[in-house]
């Protein structure tokens, strides 16, 4: 949106090339022209060929059953299913390992970041080591080293590992007890929605108490308090109607309880271990851009460093930070692709056996291709939305 | 100026595939390389494709290859190979990256007609099975109910094994890899109970353990896997060379013609069947737009297809597998050349 400074009133005998307006909207056409006729050339180009070649092409497919089976499915799914359904379990799986990812790589990158500038030496070298380490090993080789080296030497299911609280970790995966809700299991439920409204409505009062009078109060030891205590309360009060299903130790394998598959396990640690390298330097150069005399304003003021860092630095930092993030969140999601190594069920991988039981390689290929740009631009789309909230407001 | 240009180019493109459809434009093609680009195994697998430390390429399937490169050209060593995983493949030969595939590919309905491709023959009769670890104590596959199961993508195999579990309700979990080459390794760790596909890839497998003794191939055969050289849809002639370079490899096993006698049967043979193989007699390497002596320099370059297959997978070799399906259908197998007369 150039704005053009001076009033178009021009003589009328001047050409019309001799506007740089017309020109530059004239250039932008063309080039939209050209742009648009490529594309549709090749795309002709593809479907004639195709033609040519005897190789059908379309969506129909898609319609059809898939006839295999996934290991880790979000939502119900059998080899009966339509490869549509499949491509949508592999796309929640993708979303899966790809959210989990996302939090863990935020908060270890934030403690790595703010460790690397500790004043403590061994705590800032620790934290140099481990950024210039990991970022500088390709990922690919990472997931595999957690996934052969790391995961692969856990013991066979009989000599599983017994955690606290019944849980069991094997080669398998890792095996929790898992949680069957009972009848008036739904009150608990109620008392943590109206937990958490009642934390939101606190801290907004809390923040306007705190902008008017200068008082502040403990919201989140208080937040806390309220979201654990209310729950549990109603949860005891109704009898606890929460039962446990328990993993069973056989001699080849664990049954029943809820388990988490060690490619699952291994994608995790090797993405947001990798990603949150990143992050952690991306966190210190946002919170070292904050101006010196931000911090001793503050300790002037009589502020700990644990106050300054979260009340003053980081509030600032984060509008250095956030753009940054976001691409590595992209980052993550498009690396959670390099699952089909070792062997998660994500999109790509899914996508990958269907293209070769189809044989819709044109169509898969587009459909894969669609599906991660959607998924960055929604991303892009909450983190930008996120930005613009955390932007500089002027009072 | 541009769009003469373009128009001229597309002028000339269309002239190309006139001329070309007159013979077969991938035998002009190859000639004019003067390789054949052949789509082969890219994991590797022992005893079908295997390639060394100084980069040459053995195995069943690339002396398939071979045997193409000698009809020919007269020399077997003029293939040029691309290695493929299972999902490149069909692409790379739709697109005309190789002018062959043979890379233990299984005939089916599906990729004969909607994909564009042509299957001409099948070198090798395979099925599907499973390996277990010995200790696990498994005699069959009706007791892996509740296994898992490591498994390459990109095959027919994925579909057999839900099909084969369904069938038997028993229950499983698929562990899918990209590469054979990480499904095997999770496998002997123990991420998985069964490791399936090819009885023929169990086999070649097996050959690279540490201890082979320690794992053992279940009887069943749970699918029928016809293995075969792939050649594109639409140009016939080219798809009659690989199907009768195969042929070839087993007529002159039938009539006893072996890379050993076949220069002295070949000068003093009587039987008809032999002086036209070898093309003493008749103009079959006209027709098929090859040399006339093309048959005789697959077998006295490459060998027979029992001497293909003892190479590679016989008794004599680590893989240890019995001809069975494969034999001469004159020992009760299966493989059969159509006559050449």
């Amino acid at each position: 949106m150039a704005v053009n400074a001076r009033p178009t009133r021009r003589r009328r005998a001047a050409h019309f090339w001799n506007d740089a307006r017309v020109r530059a909207v004239t250039a932008q056409i063309v080039l939209m022209a050209a742009l648009l006729a490529g594309a549709v050339y090749l795309v002709h180009n593809t479907l004639l060929n195709l033609e040519r070649l005897g190789v059908s092409t379309g969506f129909g497919f898609l319609w059809t059953a898939a006839g295999f089976d996934i290991s880790q499915t979000l939502v119900p799914y059998d080899r009966t299913h339509s490869y549509a359904r499949a491509f949508l379990v592999g796309l929640l799986n993708t979303f899966y390992v790809s959210i989990v990812g996302i939090v863990l790589a935020t908060i270890l990158g934030f403690i790595v970041g703010i460790a690397r500038l500790s004043s403590n030496w061994l705590v800032a070298k620790v934290a140099a080591a481990y950024i210039e380490i990991v970022r500088n090993v390709p990922l690919l080789l990472q997931l595999i080293v957690w996934y052969f080296v790391v995961l692969g030497n856990l013991p066979l299911p009989g000599d599983s590992i017994a955690l606290l609280g019944g849980a069991y970790l094997n080669i398998r995966g890792l095996f929790l007890p898992k949680p069957v809700p009972e009848p008036g299991f739904a009150w608990t439920v109620y008392a943590l929605v109206a937990a958490i409204v009642a934390v939101v409505l606190l801290a907004r009062w809390a923040r306007r108490r705190f902008e008017e009078t200068g008082r502040p109060f403990p919201t989140f030891r208080v937040g806390l308090a309220i979201l654990v205590l209310v729950p549990l309360a109603v949860f005891l009060l109704t009898g606890a109607p929460l039962s446990f299903e328990y993993p069973e130790v056989g001699r080849f394998r664990v049954s029943a309880g809820l388990v988490l598959l060690p490619e699952f396990l291994a994608m995790v640690a090797g993405l947001s271990v990798y990603t949150a390298a990143f992050i952690a330097e991306i966190v210190r150069a946002g919170i070292e851009a904050v101006d010196r005399g931000q911090w001793e304003a503050a300790y002037a003021l009589g502020l700990s460093r644990g106050q300054t860092l979260r009340l003053v630095v980081i509030p600032q930092a984060l509008r250095v930070i956030i753009p940054p993030q976001t691409s590595q969140y992209l980052n993550l999601t498009k690396n959670s692709s390099l699952g089909v190594a070792i062997g998660y069920p994500d999109f790509f991988n899914v996508a990958g056996t269907i293209n070769n039981q189809t044989g819709q390689a044109v169509e898969v290929i587009a459909i894969t291709m669609a599906v991660y740009l959607s998924l960055s631009l929604a991303i892009s789309a909450f983190m930008n939305w996120y930005n613009r909230r955390m932007a500089l407001v002027e009072r | 100026m541009r769009i003469t240009t373009l128009a001229l180019a597309g002028a000339f493109a269309l002239a190309g595939i006139g001329t070309a459809a007159a013979a077969s434009p991938t035998l002009e093609a190859v000639k004019k390389n003067g390789f054949v680009r052949c789509g082969v195994n890219a994991s590797g697998l022992p005893g079908f494709a295997t390639v060394d430390d100084q980069g040459n390429w053995s195995g069943f399937d690339v002396d398939f290859c071979k045997a193409v490169a000698a009809a020919i050209f007269g020399d077997a060593s003029k293939v040029k190979y691309v290695p493929l995983s299972a999902k490149e493949r069909f692409t790379a030969l739709q697109s005309g990256e190789i002018d062959v595939l043979i890379r233990n590919t299984t005939w089916t309905l599906a990729r004969d007609t909607a994909l564009g491709l042509d299957f001409v023959g099948v070198n090798y009769y395979d099925g599907q099975g499973f390996m277990v670890p010995k200790a696990l104590g498994v005699k069959s596959a009706l007791e892996l109910d509740g296994a898992s199961v490591c498994v390459q993508t990109g095959t027919t195999t994925e579909r057999n094994l839900a099909d084969y579990f369904r069938k038997h309700n028993m229950k499983y979990e698929p562990v899918v890899f990209e590469s054979s080459n990480e499904a095997i390794a999770a496998f002997q760790a123990g991420r998985c109970d069964v490791f399936t596909t090819d009885r023929s890839g169990l086999y070649a497998e097996r050959t690279r353990f540490s201890n082979p003794d320690d794992w053992v191939i279940l009887p069943e055969v749970i699918s029928k896997e016809p293995l075969g050289p792939v050649v594109r849809h639409g140009d016939n002639e080219w798809g009659d060379i690989v199907r009768w370079v195969f042929y070839a490899t087993l007529e002159a096993e039938e009539y006893g013609v072996t890379s050993g006698n076949v220069d002295e049967l070949r000068a003093n043979s009587d039987d008809p069947a032999v002086r036209r193989l070898l093309g003493v007699e008749e103009k079959f390497g006209e027709y098929l737009g090859l040399p006339q002596d093309w048959a005789y320099q697959v077998i006295k370059q490459v060998g027979n297809y029992g001497e293909i297959f003892e190479r590679n997978l016989g008794m004599g070799t680590p893989l240890g597998i019995e001809r069975g399906l494969n034999d001469l259908w004159t020992r009760g197998g299966l493989q059969y050349a159509m006559p050449f007369r």
